[in-house]
């Protein structure tokens, strides 16, 4: 595949598919837009499969300096490679489950959604600091049109407030992009990473990433467009946005914040840190107390994003690639979730978890399904968001054990609220009637969940599948951090390997636990 | 002394005064049945004269000993007007023709104007200012209040009329002591007075010119006249002011500046930062409870003029530079966003102007409602479209320049503006259908359209021309 542009090609599909949308009736754009995304998932994985693992760091590059001031610059490296696949699995599924829920104005969604996910590979595919910018703002407005076209009651409240805060948050980015750029003498991504930028001046370019980051991301305080965002999106926007956009907030900080300003990230540790923990056990308890299906699974998210921050500002090798599987398992859980409330939504056009019950014994494949993701999102061992929170968590345990225990009680807060979430919705009395008669999944349905539930349990049983892939990035990102790194408050002292047959328990046992 | 080289130089202006005359005679004796030839060969002349360009830049940049430039700046900001003003002339007719009948004055006046504004970019003299300044402030006077019979047009006219005055006056003041103080009224002269530093008097003089100058462009806090005479004047005429004399106040206020002022840079430069902030914030703010779509765009207007500013603050080529394209995406923009206005027409073909008429627009007009859509994201600067661009460059050079404060002052009071930006994409997307719209536009109004839409979603590809153009523009005042 050498030369051959296969990253413009992934966006070009969907574009092409996106503006034939427009002009196409309601039946050949849901058509339309199924192919273009498929032929895109076909892609991802061609790109995959002739991904050179440990190979370059920077593969199936272009570049073209057609913009004057910056470039069609892409390319990818396995961080980016991941959640390019991530986003074209997504898509297909996104587009299936609008297949019936959508039959208003039905070009003009799939067109919004196709050049979504142009705008998403082309966010992890930038290699010139201002196309990334370009394609990460320019994400706003097919979200802002999905969520205030096809979205609920008050979904032009949660547009707006979506659309002002995300802008508010990357504006000063781009300001701070400028001036590295003055500095550095370059746009290009790669030449930036390695460029030491002055201690002083790390400090405010990585707060202003950090107001776009983490808005994106969402951290707490700033996460509250995101649960009125969910709930008013339809269905698909909803997964879109859980699945990738959040991702591209985490995406933005191994990519830039983690490798362009260490020290930075260093001395400001503490503030990610803290806000991390924080959103662990707030959002959790607030989530525990929702009524609202999707509000509830929207705060869910938050929590989840945290640890990956937590896992990202970990500064090792473990927590980096935790934090890369809980964003790929996240992704992949929380959109199947957003689904499964989808479906029952579809049936009876609520979202409030008291009017359902029992569907266990009404809808049992569905239960089987909802079952597995709600487990998966609690994080039990087998399914993906066990390898990247148990990663996530023994990465920052080096760093700092204080917030690796407040951030582990996230995992007992998530089973709280998800089995309660459960509990109500699929066990207990059948009290409402019409939740009673609700048929079971259609072939449809079965065809969107099956195949995430299939990867919900790959990367639970076989995560080398995805970490291999990432490993030597994240080698080399944690070799750029270590100058830099925090020393950490657990001090992890491994027994030094004696020759077998020696006394080898008693030396395990003396040193090697932490402290 | 006139030789030939000077002539040449003001080629342009020349082929316009003989156009508007011939076409000013050819409108008085053939009356209002020619109109629509007067039209086209107004387009012609323009035409012409935009060609012509490259004749004067090539007898320059000095002639009529330094009265006037004709330079790389000249050329490109008078391009921009040609072409601004051709555009506001083919809008026309549809919109006068739903009020009766069209009127050939119309274009000569527009080609009057266009004298005006060309000696304002290529001034190189207070007078040649002053006086390009009230050739262009003439005709748009005559041209806020054409709809004579319409109220809200005289009100206009007389508002435009009185304010202007009194800036003109405002600037006439600094001129003269700006010529009191340093001997002369050539711009290069005033600059070598100041060179060995700024008087008193040098510096009120300065205040009063830029005053008058801050005016002539609509920024705060000389603004007040814009939303009631965007509002009042008919919306080609609208179109014209909202392109055209924004480029020429714009251009000239960056050549007196940048050749006149240049020593007292320091001076100037917390004037011109005041002026863009407020400009900025206000256009902003005010923008938002607004009803009328041509108020609204009034506003828009002053916010955008205000983000040009912020080029010229930087007082770098790289920031002039920035200037120049900002207007030129600028007026692409605007251009585009009032074809869509002017086809606001209810379903008997009367124009309505309220915000609210275009409700559900995106499912009785798709194509025009994508148009609207793609025009208000790009003010609002939201990549990919051009727009954003337009805002990049200024903060670009404002980096570069170590205003990084400013620029970061500047963009965040960009996102006040997005606001309301987004409400009339909300309008036109999310609310319910309204009263539907004639069922389509004119032909010419759609060819314009759709060319502006093109520049602004494939702008980027242009950027290498546009930066080589601009950067060539900026090093003339250098």
């Amino acid at each position: 595949m050498d030369g051959f542009p296969i990253l413009s090609l992934m966006m070009a599909v969907p574009m092409a598919g996106a503006i034939a949308c427009l002009f196409a009736g309601a039946n050949a754009a849901r058509w339309i837009a199924l192919i273009a995304t498929l032929v895109d998932l076909v892609l991802g994985i061609l790109l995959w499969a002739n991904f050179d693992q440990g190979g370059l760091q920077w593969q199936f590059q272009e570049y073209s300096p057609i913009f004057g001031r910056f470039a069609w610059a892409l390319g990818i490296d396995g961080i980016a490679l991941m959640l390019i696949i991530l986003t074209v699995f997504l898509m297909p599924i996104c587009i299936g489950a609008s297949w019936e829920a959508i039959n208003k104005r039905v070009g003009e969604y799939m067109a919004a959604f196709l050049f979504m996910e142009v705008l998403m590979i082309g966010v992890f595919a930038a290699q010139d600091i201002y196309l990334f910018y370009v394609m990460f703002e320019a994400g706003l407005i097919p979200m802002y049109l999905i969520i205030g076209i096809w979205g609920g009651a008050d979904r032009i409240y949660a547009s707006y407030k979506f659309f002002l805060y995300t802008l508010l948050g990357s504006v000063l980015m781009l300001i701070a992009m400028m001036w590295m750029v003055h500095e550095a003498g370059t746009t290009e991504i790669p030449a930036l990473m390695a460029y030491d930028f002055d201690p002083h001046v790390q400090t405010w370019l990585f707060l202003a990433f950090f107001a776009s980051f983490a808005v994106k991301m969402p951290m707490w305080p700033v996460h509250t467009w995101l649960p009125d965002a969910h709930v008013q999106a339809p269905t698909a926007g909803s997964v879109i946005l859980a699945g990738v956009l959040l991702k591209m907030g985490g995406y933005g900080f191994i990519r830039f914040s983690l490798p362009m300003f260490p020290e930075a990230s260093s001395q400001l540790a503490w503030l990610v840190w803290g806000l991390s923990m924080v959103a662990v056990v707030y959002t959790s308890l607030v989530a525990l107390v929702q009524s609202d299906m999707k509000k509830l699974i929207a705060y869910s998210s938050v929590a989840h994003m945290a640890i990956v921050t937590v896992g990202l500002f970990a500064f090792n090798q473990a927590g980096i690639e935790g934090a890369m599987m809980v964003m790929l398992g996240h992704g992949l859980v929380s959109g199947a979730l957003f689904l499964c409330v989808g479906v029952i939504y579809d049936r009876l056009h609520t979202r409030e978890i008291s009017r359902y019950g029992g569907l266990s014994i009404n809808m049992p494949k569905y239960a089987v399904l909802f079952l597995l993701f709600t487990m998966a999102s609690v994080g039990l061992p087998g399914t993906s968001n066990f390898v990247g929170e148990f990663l996530a968590l023994m990465g920052i345990y080096q760093a700092s054990s204080w917030v690796a225990l407040v951030c582990t009680t996230g995992i007992i807060l998530g089973a709280a609220y998800m089995l309660y979430l459960y509990r109500r919705i699929a066990y207990g009395e059948q009290v409402n009637a019409d939740a009673a008669a609700m048929p079971d999944l259609s072939a449809r349905e079965i065809a969107l969940l099956a195949p995430i539930a299939a990867a919900v349990l790959w990367m639970g049983v076989y995560p080398e599948s995805f970490l291999a892939p990432m490993r030597s990035d994240i080698r080399a990102l944690e070799a750029r951090l270590a100058p830099a790194a925090p020393a950490g408050d657990s001090h992890i002292k491994m027994g030094a390997a004696k020759p077998a047959g020696e006394a080898h328990h008693e030396e395990v046992s003396a040193h090697g636990e932490a402290h | 002394m006139i030789d030939s080289a000077s002539l040449l130089a003001v080629l342009p202006e020349l082929i316009l005064t003989a156009g508007g005359l011939v076409l000013m005679l050819v409108a008085a004796f053939g009356g209002d049945g020619t109109a629509r030839v007067v039209n086209w060969l107004a387009v012609l002349t323009l035409a012409i004269a935009g060609v012509s360009i490259s004749t004067s830049v090539a007898n320059g940049p000095d002639a009529f000993d330094g009265l006037v430039r004709a330079d790389a700046f000249s050329a490109f900001a008078k391009a921009l007007i040609y072409g601004a003003a051709a555009a506001a002339i083919l809008l026309a007719p549809r919109f006068f023709l739903t009020d009766g009948k069209e009127r050939p004055e119309y274009p000569v006046l527009i080609l009057f104007s266009s004298i005006g504004m060309g000696m304002m970019v290529s001034a190189g003299d207070l007078l040649t200012l002053y006086v390009g300044l009230e050739m262009q402030s003439l005709a748009a006077y005559v041209l806020a209040s054409f709809m004579r019979q319409d109220g809200r047009s005289s009100e206009a006219g007389l508002k435009y009329f009185v304010l202007g005055s009194l800036a003109s006056g405002i600037l006439l003041y600094g001129s003269a002591l700006l010529y009191g103080f340093t001997g002369t009224t050539a711009f290069d002269g005033i600059a070598v007075a100041m060179g060995d530093g700024v008087s008193n008097g040098e510096l009120f003089g300065m205040v009063f010119l830029l005053a008058g100058l801050a005016f002539k462009m609509s920024a705060v806090p000389f603004h007040m006249w814009t939303p009631d005479v965007y509002e009042g004047a008919p919306t080609p005429v609208t179109t014209f002011f909202g392109s055209a004399p924004k480029v020429a106040a714009m251009g000239l206020a960056v050549r007196v500046a940048i050749e006149a002022l240049g020593p007292a840079g320091l001076d100037w430069q917390q004037i011109v930062i005041f002026v863009a902030l407020a400009s900025i914030i206000l256009g902003a703010v005010a923008a938002i409870g607004q009803t009328n779509i041509k108020r609204l765009m009034a506003y828009s207007s002053i916010n955008n003029v205000g983000f040009a500013l912020i080029g010229l603050a930087c007082g770098t080529p790289a920031g002039v530079a920035a200037t120049m394209s900002y207007m030129a995406i600028y007026v692409v923009m605007t251009i585009g966003a009032f074809a869509c206005i002017l086809q606001m027409r209810d379903a008997e073909g009367r124009p309505v102007e309220s915000i609210a008429s275009l409700s559900g627009l995106s499912q009785s007009r798709k194509g025009l409602a994508a148009a609207f859509a793609i025009f208000m994201f790009s003010m609002a600067g939201i990549p990919p479209l051009f727009g954003f661009w337009a805002k990049f460059l200024v903060f670009d050079a404002a980096v570069a320049a170590n205003l990084t404060a400013l620029a970061a002052f500047g963009i965040a009071a960009s996102v006040i503006g997005a606001f309301y930006y987004l409400k009339i994409i909300k309008t036109i997307y999310f609310d319910e259908p309204a009263a539907a719209y004639e069922a389509k536009g004119g032909a010419v109004e759609n060819v314009i359209l759709t060319a502006c839409a093109v520049v602004i979603v494939f702008g980027y590809l242009l950027n290498p021309a546009l930066d080589a153009v601009s950067a060539a523009a900026a090093a003339a005042l250098f």
